[in-house]
């Protein structure tokens, strides 16, 4: 306990924790959309695409890799969202082969033309979150909340037009609502918060902080509105409680809260059974 | 002025034609089953009759807004274990005549309650889509629809997956919609059998196009063979 409030007196630390929450909050809203509308896996492409794009960055020695990152991630996710079925390789498999390309051609450009002595320790802290979220500046911390802000206010004030869209396009588009432009606003939003959300867990774990909450509400929760808010109050505390036990025990930030929410859904998974029956 | 107003319409994707030369027009308070192989173009009429996509060529003229009419598509997969109660679906149904940014309101609320009680799913309210029957889901999104519209309702085979009490039932409730509350009804069937008591006009997409009354189709079909 003395530890933690040990920690909790430097600033840096209380940033970093907000911040942690803050990315998770707005995960877990828009991991209630992709889930929904079946593309979990697309978390999962982009950061593995968003870590090629940190490689070329970190070899071309930009100072700030946000630049480079968050536009190109942003066009991978409108490109993927948008081709929908008129592309050639579909979904599923569009994704597969933008992300091992990204990975492989990411790890060959660190190997080949990086500087740093401790090439697999590089890669090893962008897959997995390192202490990254730590060394956060003031700039960070604000840029990140801006961002998170600017999600939760689309989802809060399009919300009756998200649900229309997630539950029926076709019905959506009928009844006037632009498809098109809503599936591009959740690409963009996608992407952004896959960007921010590596911050915490790294490239392989940034998906974990989209699916899970959403997939552990489905389980007890008949509304949408309850999905959304209790996947919500799931991240929220899930986060808070995985970033505390990684101070406590001084284990990985990323793969705790990751694993903190494999046991909510685990529970979540139990308790929706044991209603049923 | 008629309700709807096809002319010379050619249907398809991407430049390719489905539908070529289609001409027809119905009125107000009509019932027009349409019928056809797969393929035919059934579903694309439909999905130019509401509004989501845009002919090739030709003219479509509407009395009202393809957001006036109300639409029943297919059910897609991801729907079945949707986590969504009766309430938000059927209140999705007056989106249209929200402005951006607004919330339902109490007037959103009556009219979706309006809608559930009119096909008897009311008491459904706040039960979950996912645990519901097939011939209850398809209630309620026609319950959406009819949020959506009051005029016309547009039906992408309404009774498909359906048991045969189900789909009796369905019918049932098109044809008393289209009755008592002179509703134009537009709809997609497999099932020239059962359309046959409740739809007044016919529309056989194919090699040969027809529109008619089911009588001339009876001619047509007789040539068609």
């Amino acid at each position: 306990m003395e530890s933690l409030m040990n920690y909790f007196s430097y600033p840096f630390v209380r940033y970093a924790f907000a911040v942690g929450l803050l990315i998770a909050f707005c995960a877990s809203l828009l991991g209630v959309v992709l889930v929904l509308k079946r593309f979990s896996f697309l978390g999962d492409g982009l950061s593995h695409f968003a870590f090629g794009i940190i490689a070329l960055a970190s070899v071309l020695k930009l100072t700030d890799n946000l630049l480079l990152v968050l536009p190109c991630t942003v066009a991978c996710a409108v490109i993927l969202l948008m081709s929908g079925q008129k592309a050639k390789i579909k979904g599923d498999a569009a994704v597969a082969v933008i992300s091992m390309s990204a990975l492989a051609l990411g790890y060959l450009i660190l190997n080949v033309f990086g500087t740093s002595s401790n090439v697999s320790g590089d890669v090893c802290s962008t897959l997995f979150g390192s202490s990254a979220l730590l060394t956060l500046k003031m700039s960070d911390v604000v840029i990140c909340a801006v961002l998170c802000a600017c999600a939760l206010a689309v989802f809060v004030l399009f919300y009756i037009r998200i649900f229309s869209v997630t539950f029926d396009e076709n019905f959506a588009g009928a009844t006037g609502v632009n498809v098109k432009a809503s599936n591009f606003v959740t690409a963009v939003i996608a992407a952004v918060i896959i960007v921010l959300a590596m911050n915490l867990a790294g490239s392989l774990l940034a998906s974990a902080l989209i699916v899970f909450p959403a997939l552990s509400a489905m389980r007890i929760c008949k509304s949408f509105k309850g999905v959304t808010v209790v996947s919500a109050v799931i991240s929220v505390i899930g986060t808070a409680a995985g970033l505390l036990l990684s101070m406590l025990f001084s284990t990985p930030a990323g793969a705790t809260i990751a694993s903190v929410y494999v046991a909510v859904f685990v529970i979540f998974t139990l308790a929706g059974a044991l209603v049923k029956s | 002025m008629p309700f709807i107003k096809c002319e010379n319409l050619r249907l398809g994707y991407d430049g390719n034609p489905v539908v070529q030369d289609l001409s027809f027009e119905i009125e107000s308070g009509d019932y027009l089953c349409i019928l056809g192989d797969n393929g035919t173009g059934k579903s694309t009429l439909i999905k130019v009759l509401t509004g989501l996509e845009k002919p090739l060529s030709g003219a479509l003229l509407t009395e009202c807004a393809p957001s006036e009419i109300g639409y029943l598509p297919q059910q897609t997969d991801y729907q079945r274990d949707f986590p969504a109660t009766v309430k938000e679906i059927v209140l999705s149904g007056r989106l249209g005549r929200k402005k951006l940014f607004c919330f339902y309101n109490a007037n959103d609320k009556k009219a979706a309650m309006e809608n559930m009680k009119k096909l008897g799913v009311e008491e459904l309210e706040n039960r979950s889509y996912k645990e519901l029957s097939g011939g209850q889901k398809q209630r309620v999104l026609l319950a959406r629809a009819l949020c959506a519209a009051n005029k016309a309702i547009v039906l992408d085979e309404p009774a498909s997956g359906l048991d045969s009490t189900s789909s009796e039932e369905m019918y049932e409730i098109l044809y008393k919609l289209n009755k008592d509350e002179k509703m134009t009804v537009i709809m997609v069937s497999h099932d020239e059998k059962k359309s046959r008591g409740y739809a007044n006009k016919v529309l056989h997409l194919g090699k040969r196009q027809f529109f008619g009354t089911w009588e001339e189709y009876d001619v047509f079909a007789r040539t068609e063979r």
